[in-house]
């Protein structure tokens, strides 16, 4: 198998002297979509954080194209073209759509390409409504939009969503999911979601690992981990429900 | 309804009362055999407290339901005001910038050689002195995000920058200007560094203290400085070479006039004003640049900024050093208009006015910042004109001793009428023009 994209071999992250991340190993391939799903607190959102460079692995390394960036300022590894939708979106709330979406071509440095706005705003036809209004007068679905679209404008090797769906609508949630599967479709977009919606997120990703306390238990297909019983009894049976409401 | 505010009337009466009686009422004096003796002043006592329980009957007889009425309405849309507002804006700062360019003239016109030295050096030299200062102060607080309560301390360096090198090496003033910038700029960046993780209370609470540091040296450094007797005779600006005295080489000798001082005060205001709308014209271009878009991200959300690519140590720093050099600026224009520095100009009292003004006309905004300006410098200096208070508080009283504290009340007002400054809303940077077109035939193949 090729050299994976991003890659993140026995990492631990600590608050202090709490062991968040307790020795994690994960790969991500270019054009996949990869899912991590846990349950709170299983330090989904602090391995992302992590990636990024704050707070720093203390111990393993990460590696992204071949280069190790474990121990890269957070601003330059969104350089090397790894964006982030951050959890909470972390959106600018005064700044308007089109200026939130024009801080997202920072990353791209010289690379940055003006046209990119129209190809995302395609994906994002809301956005593109909403053009010239602030940020912060969104719903949550558009301000989530934003932050992918945001996250979009440096045109990422890597994009990196953390819980997407919180706090959303599940329409609206899978309006979101069927956004990401359709760039993965069709710009071979790789994509590491990090999601507590498990049933939306296996369903959307080719691969996926679980993770508990700090370490992955599980990998396999997003197939494979649907019909494991582990998995259904610990993560699926609210995210069946909410489906069959939804018509999925 | 009317019981109740009799009610609240009676209650506040009894407190202002209760307060009043050992702070005003009473009043020890010395008499001429140095013994102290308890003096009363009852009818300035009655005055206050009718004043309070006057106060509070307004208050909820008038503007309490006022703003449940305004409160309740269902918001429609005024056409006419609308269009009225926006007119306004778009007319408002051309003719604001006219007439300040004028207004030296008119104010000769209409007050004559004698009264307009008044006019331009009290109100507009001094007023432009603190527009300037909020500008500079705007980038880093209003743009940045970054509460800086010592920015004083610049405006010190710029001044004591002019002063000590025009002194030691006969620099001229525009030779110097941008010298004093750039070591000001420089200050910036060494408060910025130890600063650079702190937001928010505790970036205050450092300012602050640099703010004190660079006071107090200024204090004890006195082979430099020379302390707390500061600095005098410094060179005035010349107008290209020709100084503004009555010597027979003076500005009014060469160009045939007679002597007064006004020439030199309308010179000094033409810097002042060309000083405060360069301040703000590049403030205008820096927001449209990458630099002043990241600074706007910053104060919105650090973390989203650094996971975008942005380094946020150099935004900050940028920040610091190019508010600090209009800050410098400032300072050494004022060196050159007063002649004369002390350590006593540069207290803490200057920073709170200038943060004051910034956060009162609203944070980023160029015209909030400068009719806060207006209206707080404006504001103090009129009130020394204000002799009809004396007719009623007597002749002793002293409207300019109060400053402070209708300063505060003003504050409080204007905090509870705007909470986020005079002109809150925010202009947009970027704007698409020809793509509208783009964006409505994108809207009807739409699934989001």
């Amino acid at each position: 198998m090729a050299e994976p994209l991003l890659a993140v071999r026995g990492v631990k992250t600590y608050y202090g002297s709490i062991m968040a991340l307790k020795g994690v190993d994960l790969a991500v391939h270019e054009g996949e979509i990869v899912t991590l799903i846990g349950a709170n607190g299983a330090g989904k959102s602090t391995l992302m954080m992590t990636i990024c460079g704050n707070p720093r692995a203390r111990e393993g390394r990460i590696v992204f194209d071949g280069r190790d960036i474990t121990a890269l300022p957070t601003h330059e590894i969104a350089r090397l073209r790894i964006a982030q939708s951050p959890e909470g979106r972390r959106i600018f709330g005064r700044m308007t759509v089109l200026e939130n979406l024009q801080m997202g071509m920072v990353a791209a440095g010289r690379d940055a390409d003006p046209a990119e706005l129209d190809r995302v705003l395609a994906f994002f036809p809301r956005l593109a409504e909403r053009i010239g209004q602030r940020g912060g007068t969104l719903s949550g679905g558009e301000q989530q939009m934003l932050a992918i679209a945001r996250a979009l404008m440096s045109r990422p090797r890597l994009l990196l969503l953390d819980e997407p769906s919180l706090g959303l609508a599940p329409l609206i949630a899978q309006a979101i999911f069927d956004i990401v599967r359709e760039l993965n479709r069709s710009r071979g977009l790789t994509v590491f979601l990090v999601e507590q919606n498990a049933f939306h997120a296996l369903k959307l990703a080719h691969r996926a690992y679980v993770m508990v306390n700090g370490t992955i238990t599980m990998t396999g297909s997003g197939r494979e981990l649907l019909e494991r019983p582990e998995v259904k009894a610990a993560y699926l049976e609210g995210g069946r429900r909410e489906a069959a409401t939804t018509g999925h | 309804m009317a019981l109740r505010a009799a009610r609240d009337a009676a209650i506040w009466g009894g407190v202002a009362l209760a307060v009043f009686v050992p702070l005003i009422g009473l009043q020890a004096v010395q008499d001429i055999r140095g013994e102290l003796r308890l003096d009363t002043r009852w009818p300035l006592l009655v005055v206050l407290v009718a004043m309070v329980v006057g106060g509070s009957l307004v208050n909820s007889l008038l503007i309490a339901p006022w703003r449940e009425r305004r409160g309740r309405r269902v918001p429609h849309e005024n056409a006419a005001l609308a269009r009225a507002a926006a007119a306004f804006g778009r007319w408002f700062p051309p003719f604001a910038v006219g007439f300040v360019i004028v207004f030296p003239f008119l104010a000769l016109w209409l007050t004559g050689m004698q009264g307009s030295v008044k006019w331009i050096d009290n109100f507009g030299i001094q007023i432009l002195i603190y527009v300037m200062l909020g500008f500079g102060l705007n980038i880093v607080v209003g743009l940045a995000g970054l509460l800086d309560l010592g920015y004083v301390a610049f405006y010190a360096v710029g001044a004591y920058a002019y002063a000590l090198l025009a002194k030691e090496f006969g620099f001229s003033f525009f030779t110097l200007l941008p010298l004093a910038g750039i070591l000001a700029a420089f200050w910036g960046i060494i408060l910025g560094f130890p600063v650079l993780r702190l937001r928010g209370d505790y970036l205050a609470i450092v300012t602050l203290a640099f703010g004190e540091i660079i006071r107090l040296v200024l204090i004890n450094w006195v082979p430099v400085t020379n302390g707390y007797a500061g600095i005098s005779g410094i060179p005035r600006p010349t107008f290209f070479g020709i100084p503004f005295n009555a010597s027979d080489e003076g500005f009014a000798a060469v160009f045939g006039l007679e002597f007064s001082p006004i020439y030199r005060g309308i010179f000094l205001y033409y810097i002042i004003l060309a000083l405060a709308l360069l301040t703000a014209f590049v403030t205008v271009r820096l927001r449209r640049l990458p630099i002043g878009r990241a600074w706007e991200a910053l104060r919105e959300d650090e973390i989203a900024c650094r996971s975008l690519g942005i380094d946020t140590t150099t935004t900050k720093l940028t920040a610091f050093a190019i508010g600090a050099m209009f800050g410098g600026f400032a300072g050494s224009f004022f060196a050159a208009r007063q002649g004369f520095i002390s350590p006593e100009s540069f207290t803490f009292m200057e920073s709170a006015t200038i943060v004051a003004i910034v956060v009162l006309g609203g944070m980023g905004s160029q015209i909030g910042v400068a009719v806060a300006a207006v209206a707080m410098i404006g504001g103090t200096e009129l009130l020394r004109e204000l002799d009809v208070l004396k007719e009623v508080f007597g002749r002793e009283f002293d409207p300019t001793q109060y400053r402070m504290l209708l300063f505060g009340f003003a504050m409080v007002l204007i905090m509870i009428w705007k909470p986020r400054g005079l002109i809150s809303s925010r202009a947009p940077s970027v704007f698409l023009k020809e793509r509208k077109a783009v964006a409505g035939s994108l809207v009807k193949e739409g699934h989001g």
